[in-house]
């Protein structure tokens, strides 16, 4: 597979490919209505002329977004190497930890508008608590899935509690410490969008394509899509190569170049 | 059940963070009614008190919100567009008929995909990159798109319900049907099983763990859907109409009490799920 990635891309492409040019066609030749669905090329066109609006756009959002992102993944792992410690917290935390993941978080949104204010804070502070939650319940996990022999090994080395968590629980961890900030990507995008449906300034990816929804203006609200789709593959790209880089040693990577 | 202990403790100890963040978030805000009501002076305790029994606090004491849970759903008739429970059951009513239509086509299209080579090439990458957009910015257009062709009340909520549930449900269940490994498949084929054989004896059986987990994230999925649904059209009600009108009038202890709601709903259907999960799995001869 390795030597021949085209292989693997092509097909995908050429489906991606296909479906647009079978939108474009089905727009162009059936007279769909632009408030209906707009043709790729519209998209495009509009995409590219409206690239200042968008841009501001993304920036708030993104600030809101990231900030809330490193904030909660960040709390996250603290509470779980706090908690790891103690059976007791752990096997009280963990059920709930998981009900939390099931629950339809975004509601916080329009509390955290109010606590926080109209401007990107509140975004933060809505993706701060979709984040958390993934995050800890991954990396107790993940600090639980060092074995019983390293950690024997360890203790005979007479290796103090922080030696034995930098050194084997915290690297043990990392896959699914990873596992936790690529689907926080999605989630801090959908945070940050969602809490704007719920009152913003003048900018930012939520408020326009709610309002772009009430103009009518359809072609607009997808390019402010084609923004966030990007934005979230980027973001979730960027998560995954910074997995790649720190756990080449995970099978999962290994076996790859062995073949 | 040895865990029952451990979560009642951090229950409780979150419970009384509650308490406290409820007493100090609202305390400026009770000093000034306070102040406006000519009561200077007024001790901490006095404060405090007041401070849990505010109409529309910062932060709503957990009584408040069990009293708002208990008189919206308990006191007030099921039929009212009062009742918080009239607003639930549209949410549900939208949740499970887009989450049904959702597992539907994404169980179909992930049997589809597994069979067909090509599809599979050419589908799953994007099926999976959708996972990584936030696709619920659509929302707000596949409302307004669906009433241009007339199709209002619930459908364009459960369509959206539908269209989060589906992903998930297909990336899951195709994961699941291919779990069995070379070895099986070539004892199937040993055997000269069809192709249906192979799928109800071997793929679909090895699937079920997958196949509950993706149901499981798929129908919380939906939940989610709806509700944001209710928030870009609120006429007709449901819970996310309820968070909107909340925070519109600034009603902060409607607000908590229709997100308890929506999390009492999503935690029902979720635990649905997963008892179903383990009937299966006793029925299957899985050793628990």
């Amino acid at each position: 597979m390795n030597a021949r990635p085209l292989d693997a891309i092509a097909p995908a492409a050429i489906f991606g490919a296909g479906v647009l040019i079978a939108w474009e066609a089905v727009v162009r030749l059936l007279h769909v209505p632009v408030v209906i669905l707009p043709a790729p090329s519209a998209i495009l066109d509009r995409f590219v002329h409206s690239i200042p609006t968008l841009a501001a756009d993304f920036i708030q959002t993104i600030q809101g977004a990231l900030a809330g992102y490193a904030i909660g993944c960040g709390a996250g792992l603290l509470v779980a190497i706090a908690i790891d410690r103690s059976g007791f917290l752990q096997r009280g935390l963990l059920p709930l930890g998981n009900l939390v993941s099931a629950l339809p978080i975004v509601g916080v949104a329009p509390i955290m508008v109010m606590w926080f204010g109209f401007d990107w804070q509140s975004k933060a502070a809505v993706v701060v608590v979709m984040t958390f939650f993934p995050m800890l319940v991954n990396a107790v996990a993940g600090l639980a899935s060092a074995g019983a022999m390293e950690r024997d090994l360890m203790k005979t080395y007479g290796a103090s509690y922080s030696q034995t968590l930098f050194k084997l629980r915290l690297p043990a961890a990392l896959p699914f410490i990873f596992n936790a900030l690529k689907i926080n990507t999605t989630l801090a995008m959908i945070g940050a969008i969602v809490a704007e449906f719920f009152g913003t300034p003048t900018v930012g990816m939520g408020f326009r394509i709610s309002t772009e929804v009430g103009h009518m203006s359809i072609d607009m609200v997808w390019a402010t899509i084609v923004v966030a789709a990007l934005a979230g593959s980027l973001l979730f790209g960027l998560a995954a190569f910074a997995e790649r880089r720190a756990t080449f040693w995970h099978p999962s990577y290994r076996q790859r170049s062995d073949r | 059940m040895r865990n029952i202990l451990p979560i009642a403790f951090i229950l409780a100890a979150l419970v009384a963070i509650w308490y406290v963040a409820a007493i100090f978030m609202n305390l400026s805000l009770q000093r000034d009614l306070f102040a406006n009501a000519g009561r200077d002076g007024a001790s901490f305790s006095e404060l405090a008190a007041a401070d849990l029994n505010m109409d529309r606090p910062k932060l709503p004491a957990p009584h408040q919100i069990v009293a708002e849970l208990n008189r919206s759903v308990l006191q007030t008739a099921p039929t009212s567009k009062r009742s918080l429970l009239y607003h639930a059951l549209v949410t549900l009513e939208e949740t499970l008929l887009g989450f049904v239509i959702g597992a539907a086509l994404g169980i179909g299209l992930a049997i589809v995909i597994v069979h067909v080579g090509w599809l599979d090439r050419s589908m799953m990458p994007w099926i999976v990159a959708s996972q990584t957009i936030p696709i619920i910015a659509l929302a707000p257009m596949i409302v307004v798109i669906l009433n241009q062709f007339d199709i209002t009340g619930i459908v364009p909520k459960a369509v959206i319900a539908a269209y989060l549930s589906f992903f998930p449900v297909t990336v899951g269940v195709v994961k699941g049907l291919r779990t069995p490994d070379p070895l099986q498949m070539d004892l199937m084929r040993t055997y000269s099983a069809s192709r249906a054989q192979t799928f109800f004896k071997l793929r679909a059986p090895a699937c079920a763990p997958f196949f509950f987990a993706s149901m499981k994230v798929g129908v919380a999925a939906a939940l989610v859907g709806a509700v944001v649904a209710e928030v870009t059209k609120s006429e007709d009600g449901g819970l996310g109409a309820r968070l909107l009108a909340g925070s519109y009038y600034g009603q902060t202890v409607q607000i908590w009490a229709a997100l308890f709601a929506a999390a009492a709903l999503s935690a029902a259907l979720v635990s649905l799920i997963g008892l179903a999960d383990a009937i299966a799995a006793r029925r299957m001869g899985a050793a628990r």
